[in-house]
């Protein structure tokens, strides 16, 4: 809640400006459209002030201070920028390129780097400094990520987000002075590390040290092969986001001329994850109703389409895993029946099926292969993820003119979706798209609202009550993976001292903002980011004629001529999965 | 600091790191440290006292009974010096690659000692028993080429002279 | 009183064994008082011995000059000459106070080598926690910080910063938490000041740090000491536990509602965690990275509470300010620097050890008064103070009263008291890497311009006394050392270039002639010392060719031989061969 805050006076290059107290310098200079040079700070983050380049002088002082991590006061007489700051910029940085191989034209960063592009800004033409560079080996190991020390600034944003956001402690620096360097835990390998793969890693990187493993010629290769039937996915929170590459901007919603994009580059039918979003509502919505008619023991029931939420609590909580629902993420249920339902109808060879999932996410790279139950269909469900940043690499490659690209329809069935399929995107839309349905599976009645508001925005925790009949349902929605530990927590005490539990109803996404701010999602992200692309996931939802994922009718029809009822053998079968304790560390 | 009421990672799976049972002398400083903040230093300063360095199962050991992160004990282990993340050997072998050296082929050697240990540069026999190292001149080098074992100075070195001279390190050991 | 006293230096026990076993074998046990001492005050000796009420003084006696000691000496009265302490002038010394001591006024070092350090009894019965006693009676905490302020007490970890001051914002920070940090992490090469007043007299620290939680409202402490001072950590330990069985320590303090804990922590090898910051990070068990400032650890330091770090030696100070008062401290020192400090003095100098002088004496006063003077009379060439974050200072500056604000004029600093003497066998260049390898060893790593920034200065050094380089290097260096000055975030990075900046504002001509002519005079720099044969000495004896590990002369016998530089290592083998000095070094 904003609370109404103190404002102090200060003077940032002899011009005067009113701040909240509290301010850093750096922002406080943002606020008057001064953009002071920096590489280490993020605004989602602590600052760590390691890089030294958003350094300021304040009259009165003899030392020059970080902006980034330094407090504003009343009063205070700032200049950003003069001769010598710029020079010490300047050398700054070509040490830091000193120690940095210029592999500009062979790195994923390439044009999206924030070392580049101090680069360029402060116009280095020389080398003035010999290379040194650090001599430590990528890591390949996970299917997800990639970490490239070689590149690493050292800037700590990674460390500051996984352990301190993330809870994970996957990564740490090890070693000191010139030495040190971003590793795995225990300096294992990250795929033995506790590691879940959200890749918010990646995401706040600076540059190229961290990054998504790329699978984009993979499918420019399937693409390619006739004895191949390429079909595509696309995630909820990829419409809000896969634009900014583009003209457009976070949040305008272009699922239409996803459609076609995806057409345009080859895939012979595009899927939307939406539906089988609707589709995993149907399940999980059932399982919450008979387990909460039924079974209210085995309660709360916790949502499990993240799946670096699920790594996380395979790892750090295996007790808990009689909660998760057993229902799969939606991208998962689409890819079953990519190879089942969709070649039985459309009459060709499941085994030519190449299946690829367009994701803001890059836990779904693990996902693919994660247990037995991903192979459901008798093939791998899902061929390949591709993330969004990914996506826009191959769109620019494959020379399409999105900007100017004109809208197409998804193909039906596997492509038609209500507003509940959409809202998957944002943190609380899962809730939101179950409570829907569950109202109506308990009451037989259809909401007269569909909005529930408590369980949207950014707040870590949320925490909400649901008046079905007289039946109080009570839900919470964690989202940054670090703050599920106390949701977590709360129910085992209850359960322990056999309290009445807190919630019914838990749903979990490992990313802050939910998917919208997912770990394979265009670059830049802040609240501000995620709030326009959440913004565009419920414009997209109020815009639908269905709101509700049993209101869909292709749903409907997909269970009357394929699936049977929600939950039946066969819907278990294709659409849900088994968890089991995992190793946290592996030597 | 972390406040973590629920000890998560006490029951998380290590897989591949064999448990150990500490000296009840060394869990009963644990004890003593455990709920004091800022312990992690402390405990790792007799890790290190006792064993000679931090082996993964105490320091995995040590993350169940504080219930803290192996990152975060790799972390401060490898920030500071004093601790070391390998067992060093009884013996430590080092094998000048001065230019003198260099050039009167102590590259033979040091190919004759990796053979004979079956390690490599920077590695200690799985017996404990030598570190093998390369140092810049020692200042020996009409020796050239020159090794030295612990303090011991060994010059106009022949790849057949190796094997009888580490035998007499070997020796001390098997021997009575 | 028995005041016939034997003083045995600790570093030779085995001299006071045989003391010992020859006084009770001679019936001299009752007569003579035994006792160690330290020696920190002169330890170029392999041992002193003090006998008194004669003060005499005997120096690098072997055990068995002891037999001579006891029976010329204690039964005869007749004194061993031979081993008398002597003068730079080579004359044997009798009696009286060693030159060292000389221009020294030891007030930190008051009690060190005069009271048994292990004994809380030997503190007490010098005036050991009467300040204490004194500040729990009858003063407030605002008179214990105006006793400071009137002093003038700067903090001796380097900054200088008032003591006064950053007690002050401690105590007047909200919080109902507060610590206080005794700093002996003590890390700069070559110096030892803190662990000679740990080891010599540990409880005046702890009064000081008493005093000082007591001022600032602060119930618990710490003292960070490196790892590497097993002496020190066990006699404060055994100093902590006797002033709790004093009640000097513990509940109720003295029985006032004053209580005050003191816990040991230690490093374990990071130089860099003597910086406040990251010495906090280190007591809170993390990597010791440092952390911007402002805040500063007086208002958020240790677990972001309010927090008091001090020096050992600032806080061996305060008893004795309280005791004696601000005023009579503040008539001691120069105009903006009072008291005294310690340092310690090595490097090319004949009495190498700790002094401590008041602050205004001059440079030349320590090193030939006080340090009798270049080793081997050689001739002087610069004095480095503050070790990797200080800088030279050459002759013509010799003669610079000693204070903060004169060693930062000249580019150096006070820093923590390392003071290391130079003569003409010293390459300045060969100095300025030695410092700065250093400080790339010792950086935490956190910050950009210190790790790279120093690792590349470190590489152009490295090219300058390789001779590889030329005169555009030092526009490189002067842009790192700028960039490290500003932006690098913790006290290590902005001071790591000064031993350079210093030795290129005082000696530009030897970087030059390094740079240009590819000579290194004093002969450090291995690679620039060229051998070769003079042709009017060599009598072709083929002794050098035969030594050569690398081939490089080449001569037939009863032929002047010739040294093929290309493939010369510079290993001196031949100078050292040649038994007629035609192979010339230069
Ligand atoms: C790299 C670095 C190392 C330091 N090492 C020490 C040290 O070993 N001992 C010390 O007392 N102060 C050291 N300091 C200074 C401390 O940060 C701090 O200023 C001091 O402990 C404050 O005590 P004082 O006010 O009594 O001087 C160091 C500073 C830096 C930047
Ligand atoms: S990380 Fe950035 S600067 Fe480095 S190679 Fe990649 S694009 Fe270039
Ligand atoms: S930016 Fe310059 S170097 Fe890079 S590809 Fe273009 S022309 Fe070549
Ligand atoms: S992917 Fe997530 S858990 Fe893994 S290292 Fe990155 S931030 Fe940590
Ligand atoms: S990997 Fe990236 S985010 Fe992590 S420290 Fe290095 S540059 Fe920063
Ligand atoms: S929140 Fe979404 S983007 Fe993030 S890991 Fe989970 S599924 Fe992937
Ligand atoms: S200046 Fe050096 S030691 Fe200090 S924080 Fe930066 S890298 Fe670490
Ligand atoms: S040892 Fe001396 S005299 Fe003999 S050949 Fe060599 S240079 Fe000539
Ligand atoms: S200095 Fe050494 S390498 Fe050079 S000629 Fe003499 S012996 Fe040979
Ligand atoms: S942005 Fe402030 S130090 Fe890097
Ligand atoms: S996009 Fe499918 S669960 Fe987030
Ligand atoms: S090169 Fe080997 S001893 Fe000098």
């Amino acid at each position: 809640m904003p609370i109404k805050s103190e404002t102090i006076t200060i003077k940032i290059n002899d011009k005067k400006i009113k701040v909240p107290k509290g301010t850093s310098i750096y922002k406080a200079a943002a606020l008057s459209q001064i953009k002071i040079p920096s590489l280490c700070y993020h605004p989602d983050l602590k600052a760590n002030a390691a890089c030294g380049l958003c350094i300021v002088k304040i009259k009165g002082m003899n030392k020059v201070v970080r902006s980034c991590a330094t407090e504003a006061q009343e009063g205070m007489e700032i200049i950003t920028h003069d001769k010598e700051l710029y020079e010490t910029r300047k050398t700054v940085i070509e040490l830091i390129l000193s120690n940095h191989p210029d592999d500009c034209l062979f790195c994923q960063r390439n044009q999206n780097c924030e070392l580049q592009r101090l680069a360029s800004e402060f116009g280095v033409r020389e080398s003035r400094f010999n290379k040194r560079l650090k001599e430590i080996q990528k890591d390949i190991s996970t299917t997800s990520l990639i970490i490239d020390p070689q590149k690493c600034v050292n800037c700590g944003r990674c460390v500051e987000v996984c352990q301190n956001v993330q809870d994970v402690w996957a990564v740490e620096f090890i070693g000191r002075g010139f030495d040190m360097s971003i590793a795995p835990a225990g300096n294992l390998k990250l795929n033995n590390s506790p590691c879940i793969k959200c890749g918010q890693c990646s995401a706040h990187c600076p540059v190229g040290a961290i990054v998504e493993k790329d699978e984009v010629e993979t499918v420019i290769s399937a693409l390619m092969d006739k004895n191949l039937y390429p079909v595509a996915q696309i995630a909820p929170a990829v419409r809000v986001s896969f634009g900014e590459a583009f003209k457009f901007d976070s949040g305008d919603v272009i699922t239409k001329k996803l459609y076609a994009l995806l057409r345009k580059i080859g895939f012979k039918a595009v899927f939307d994850t939406n539906f089988s979003a609707d589709l995993t509502i149907m399940e999980e919505a059932n399982e919450f109703v008979r387990r909460f008619k039924k079974n209210p023991e085995s309660l709360p029931l916790v949502t499990s389409c993240c799946p670096a939420w699920v790594d996380y609590l395979e790892k750090y909580f295996p007790d808990m895993i009689d909660h998760f629902s057993t229902a799969k993420s939606p991208h998962e249920m689409m890819g079953v029946l990519s190879k089942t339902y969709f070649p039985k109808i459309k009459k060709i060879d499941p085994s030519r099926i190449f299946m690829v999932s367009i994701m803001p996410c890059t836990a779904k790279k693990y996902e693919i292969t994660r247990s037995d139950e991903m192979f459901a269909s008798g093939y791998q469900d899902i061929d390949v993820v591709l993330t969004t940043r990914e996506l826009v690499r191959m769109t620019k490659s494959a020379g399409i003119d999105f900007d100017n690209i004109e809208e197409e329809e998804s193909d039906l069935i596997l492509g038609s979706y209500t507003g509940a399929g959409t809202i998957f995107g944002a943190t609380g839309g899962v809730m939101e798209a179950a409570l829907r349905t569950a109202y109506n599976l308990l009451t037989g009645e259809d909401l007269p609202n569909v909005d529930f508001k408590d369980v949207r925005g950014l707040e870590g925790i949320k925490e909400a009550e649901i008046d079905i009949n007289g039946t109080k349902i009570k839900v919470a929605i964690a989202h940054g993976i670090g703050n599920v530990k106390d949701v977590l927590e709360r129910v085992k005490i209850a359960k322990i001292n056999n309290h009445e539990i807190p919630w019914h109803f838990i749903e979990v996404m490992a990313c802050r903002g939910g998917c919208v701010g997912g770990g394979g999602q265009p670059y830049g992200v802040t609240d501000e980011v995620r709030k326009k692309r959440t913004d565009g996931i419920y414009t997209d939802d109020k815009k639908q004629v269905f709101r509700c994922s049993h209101q869909n009718p292709y749903i409907v029809k997909l269970y009357e001529d394929f699936l049977g009822e929600p939950n039946s053998k066969k819907a278990h079968q294709l659409l849900h999965t088994k968890y089991k304790a995992r190793p946290l560390y592996m030597k | 600091m972390e406040d973590n009421n629920l000890n998560y990672i006490e029951n998380a799976i290590f897989e591949g790191v064999e448990d150990i049972k500490l000296s009840e002398e060394l869990m009963e400083h644990i004890e003593k440290w455990k709920d004091k903040p800022g312990n992690l230093i402390m405990i790792l300063h007799r890790v290190q006292q006792i064993f000679g360095y931090i082996p993964l199962n105490v320091a995995v050991k040590i993350a169940k009974e504080l219930n803290i992160h192996l990152a975060k004990i790799y972390g401060v282990i490898t920030f500071y010096h004093f601790f070391k993340t390998e067992k060093p050997g009884r013996h430590k072998i080092s094998i000048c690659m001065g230019t003198a050296c260099y050039l009167k082929g102590a590259e033979k050697i040091s190919d004759e000692l990796q053979e004979l240990l079956g390690i490599e540069i920077g590695q200690t026999t799985k017996d404990g028993l030598f570190t093998l190292e390369t140092v810049r001149c020692i200042g020996c080098c009409g020796l050239a080429p020159v090794m030295t074992i612990d303090d011991e100075v060994y010059g106009n070195l022949k790849p057949e002279d190796i094997a009888g001279i580490i035998s007499k390190y070997t020796n001390i050991k098997t021997g009575v | 009183m028995n005041n016939n006293v034997i003083l045995v230096s600790n570093n030779s026990p085995h001299l006071y064994d045989k003391f010992q076993k020859l006084l009770t074998e001679k019936n001299l046990i009752n007569k003579y008082q035994l006792k160690k001492f330290n020696t920190f005050g002169l330890n170029t000796y392999t041992s002193i011995i003090k006998i008194y009420p004669d003060k005499i003084i005997y120096v690098d006696s072997l055990e068995n000059d002891i037999e001579e000691i006891v029976n010329d000496h204690l039964i005869n009265g007749k004194i061993v000459k031979r081993l008398l302490y002597k003068n730079e002038h080579k004359n044997y010394l009798k009696s009286g106070p060693l030159p060292i001591y000389h221009k020294q006024l030891r007030l930190v070092l008051r009690n060190s080598g005069l009271i048994d350090p292990e004994s809380i009894e030997s503190y007490l019965s010098r005036e050991g926690y009467r300040a204490l006693a004194k500040i729990l009676n009858n003063t407030t905490q605002d008179n214990v910080i105006d006793e400071i302020k009137i002093s003038e007490l700067r903090g001796r970890g380097g900054a200088g910063y008032p003591t006064w001051l950053k007690w002050n914002f401690t105590k007047q920070a909200q919080s109902d938490i507060k610590y206080i940090i005794c700093n002996a992490d003590e890390g700069d090469p070559g110096a030892y000041m803190d662990r000679s007043v740990l080891e010599g007299d540990p409880h005046s620290v702890i009064e000081g740090m008493i005093i000082a939680a007591f001022t600032v409202n602060a119930n618990n402490g710490f003292i960070y000491i490196r790892a590497e001072y097993p002496l020190a950590i066990k006699r404060l330990e055994k100093a902590i536990k006797d002033a709790k069985e004093y009640g000097f320590l513990g509940k109720n303090i003295l029985g006032t509602n004053f209580s005050f804990d003191i816990e040991i922590r230690l490093g374990a090898g990071a130089f860099v965690c003597g910086e406040e910051t990251a010495l906090i990070s280190s007591i809170e068990g993390n990597r010791g990275m440092p952390r911007p400032r402002p805040p500063f650890p007086s208002t958020k330091g240790l677990w972001e509470k309010p927090t008091v770090i001090n020096n050992v030696e600032t806080l061996a100070n305060i008893p004795l300010i309280i005791l004696k008062g601000g005023d009579w401290y503040n008539k001691i020192g120069t105009e903006k620097s009072k008291g005294t400090k310690v340092f310690a003095l090595t490097g090319k100098v004949k009495n190498s050890g700790l002094v401590e002088v008041p602050m205004g004496t001059s440079l030349r006063e320590i090193i030939y008064d006080v340090g009798g003077g270049i080793l081997n009379d050689n001739k002087f060439k610069a004095v480095q103070t503050g070790g990797p974050s200080g800088g030279v200072i050459p002759e013509d500056k010799l003669d610079t009263p000693i204070s903060y604000e004169s060693l930062n004029e000249l580019g150096s600093i006070m820093g923590s008291g390392g003071m290391i003497v130079m003569d003409h066998t010293d390459c300045m260049v060969d100095v300025s890497k030695f410092y700065l390898q250093f400080s790339v060893d010792e950086s935490c790593g956190k910050c950009s311009p210190c790790r790279i920034g120093g690792r590349q200065m470190l590489d152009l050094l490295t090219n300058i006394s390789e001779g590889k380089s030329d005169e555009s290097i030092i526009e490189k260096i002067e842009a790192i050392s700028s960039a490290m000055q500003k932006a690098s975030l913790c006290g290590l990075g902005q001071t790591a270039p000064n031993p350079v900046i210093s030795t290129l504002k005082y000696f530009k001509d030897e970087y030059i002639d390094h740079i240009v002519n590819k000579k290194c005079i004093s002969g450090k720099c291995k690679s620039l010392i060229v051998f070769e044969i003079d042709k009017n000495n060599c009598i072709g004896c083929h002794l050098c060719a035969i030594k050569c590990p690398v081939n490089a002369i080449s001569g037939g016998k009863k032929e002047i031989h010739y040294i093929d530089q290309n493939k010369c290592i510079k290993c001196g083998l031949c100078f050292d061969a040649c038994k007629f000095n035609a192979v010339i070094k230069s």
